[in-house]
């Protein structure tokens, strides 16, 4: 039983963490919302005075702005549709019983420890490199045109990357989700003679729908601002350049701080829009 | 109930599952054979697999020649640091959110959740300025603590669901034995929640250990971890695979090990209890 006592220390002990949070949410956002409405170049004069809305309206009238939506748009598209397709098979297969089941698990999981820039690194050189790459002698073999992966198939090569870091946890969540589904609802559908495709699509599938949605919501937020893959494959060429990745080099390589906060805004604003929605899931498991 | 499964059936399932689990896992396995091969075998055409002279003289070039172990040493610190210092803000929380709700208690979680969610590159000048204010640019310390606040929101939310499986009886009953508030942490609810806190550590050593956009944009030199040395490599004069493959794997082992331990945690940390 709570006593006024243990409330207050309660409230104490929060004090640090909740502190610590609200600075660091809000220093940094004021910050960015007020750049957002100036013209600052640091390199430039630095600090040049009040724009109002300029950077806003410059921001998505540049060249840059379109194909850097486009560019979010297939990367988080594309890894969301291969993740959660394969995602949902593999989990259905590590769910079957088989030998050494904890081995291939440990097999399938491991991509998501290895850090991002040794992921890309390992792709970009030792797979699609042209000419010395993995791909390159595969390809060389069947007797096909070498690719020049991140220049002619840049953006396939980059959801391929980004896939195989994502998919073991899509797969993860997805077979945490298949175990807890009950076994007998599944015998009495084999019972009643239903096909197994059948038994998938209105059984498993919807068990299933809350995980994906999950799923679905958590790599939206990361794949929205992925950055490591990308600065170190491409470095934002050859259609490649992302919406946080144009903001990125707004911010620091041309150094318009200004342009680079409007971004930013609309970058926080999206993932607000995403957020949203995986706090409404989030909130409602946890009356129960 | 078990179904019962024809052993063809199960051979079948495993021949299926191991060829798909050992291509998603074969770039891990080919970066670790290739760290073993000198660098005109790494290149070799047709490549090799496992028939070569295999060799360590890539991890000794890799210390030589870049001081790996230095970068390494940053990689500890700023992942050890960071969580460490977020398990000690942390667990006060975390304990007066389980054992002392309030009504909005689930408002607070929701919105340190929230603060996870932001995208970080919109407040990537800020936090550049305040660090080049504060002197903490290219610091370790100033790496770690950045990194302790984006993981904090997990830190909190993991130790949460561990210390709400912690019966409230137990705590009862110390306060009517006359434990005191130091005492009842200290030695009640502390040994219980000993397994919860050890797989948030090895978490959050994880998350901290890849963390890849702050540790790129606000190092250089002196506090630059592994993912930025590695992310080094990319400029042409690294093209060395043999030597590439060996930096990389020992960035990666330690962490693939602890992975595979705290493979049930993930699922826990990651999506915020809500699949269970």
């Amino acid at each position: 039983m709570a006593t006024q006592q243990s409330r207050s220390a309660a409230r104490l002990m929060m004090a640090p963490a909740v502190i610590l949070l609200l600075a660091w949410m809000l220093v940094p956002l004021i910050m960015t919302v007020l750049f957002s409405f100036k013209k600052y170049l640091p390199m430039r004069g630095g600090d040049l005075g009040w724009v109002g809305f300029d950077n806003y309206v410059r921001f998505v009238t540049s060249s840059a702005f379109w194909p850097s939506v486009i560019a979010t748009l297939t990367i988080v598209g594309g890894v969301l549709l291969i993740t959660i397709v394969f995602g949902v098979l593999l989990a259905i297969l590590l769910d079957q019983p088989m030998w050494g089941q904890g081995i291939v698990r440990i097999l399938v999981i491991a991509p998501f420890f290895v850090m991002p820039t040794v992921s890309a690194l390992v792709w970009k050189n030792m797979f699609m490199d042209p000419v010395n790459g993995l791909f390159a002698h595969l390809w060389k073999f069947f007797g096909a045109a070498l690719i020049e992966w991140l220049s002619q198939a840049s953006m396939t090569s980059l959801i391929m990357i980004v896939s195989w870091q994502w998919l073991p946890f899509a797969t993860l969540i997805l077979l945490t989700a298949i175990q807890s589904l009950d076994s007998e609802q599944l015998e009495a559908a084999e019972m009643d003679g239903a096909p197994k495709l059948k038994q998938f699509w209105y059984i498993v599938l919807p068990h299933l729908s809350r995980a994906i949605t999950v799923v679905l919501l958590i790599q939206t937020i990361f794949l929205l601002s992925i950055f490591a893959e990308i600065f170190v494959t491409t470095g934002g060429s050859f259609g490649t350049k992302t919406l946080s990745y144009l903001i990125f080099q707004r911010v620091l390589e041309s150094q318009n701080i200004g342009l680079g906060s409007a971004g930013g805004v609309y970058a926080i604003i999206l993932a607000n829009i995403v957020a949203i929605f995986l706090m409404r899931i989030v909130g409602k498991n946890l009356d129960t | 109930m078990a179904r019962s499964v024809t052993t063809q059936r199960k051979a079948i399932n495993t021949f299926f599952a191991w060829s798909i689990g050992l291509l998603i896992f074969f770039p891990i396995l080919w970066t670790v054979l290739t760290s073993f091969k000198t660098e005109a075998t790494a290149i070799a055409d047709p490549p090799v697999f496992l028939f070569f002279d295999w060799t360590l003289e890539n991890y000794a070039v890799v210390q030589e020649r870049s001081n790996y172990a230095r970068f390494l040493w940053n990689s500890i610190i700023i992942a050890g640091g960071s969580t460490i210092l977020g398990i000690i803000i942390a667990v006060p929380a975390a304990w007066s959110m389980a054992f002392v709700p309030s009504r909005r208690t689930k408002d607070i979680l929701l919105w340190m959740l929230s603060t996870k969610m932001l995208p970080a590159v919109g407040v990537l000048y800020p936090i550049y300025l305040i660090f080049i204010k504060m002197g903490l640019l290219d610091t370790r310390l100033g790496l770690t603590i950045v990194i302790m606040l984006i993981n904090l929101p997990i830190i909190v939310w993991m130790l949460y669901t561990y210390f709400r499986e912690i019966p409230g009886e137990i705590l009862e009953a110390a306060r009517m034995d006359g434990a005191t508030l130091k005492s009842e942490i200290l030695y009640v609810l502390t040994p219980m929640a000993l397994p919860g806190i050890a797989s948030t550590l090895l978490l959050n050593v994880i998350l901290a250990w890849n963390e890849a956009f702050w540790t790129l944009n606000l190092t250089a030199a002196k506090a630059a971890p592994l993912t930025a040395f590695i992310a080094s490599y990319s400029s042409p004069e690294g093209l060395f695979y043999a030597k590439l493959s060996a930096a990389s794997t020992m960035a990666i082992a330690p962490i693939l090990i602890m992975g595979w331990f705290s493979q049930k945690q993930l699922v826990r940390g990651l999506t915020f209890g809500a699949v269970k």
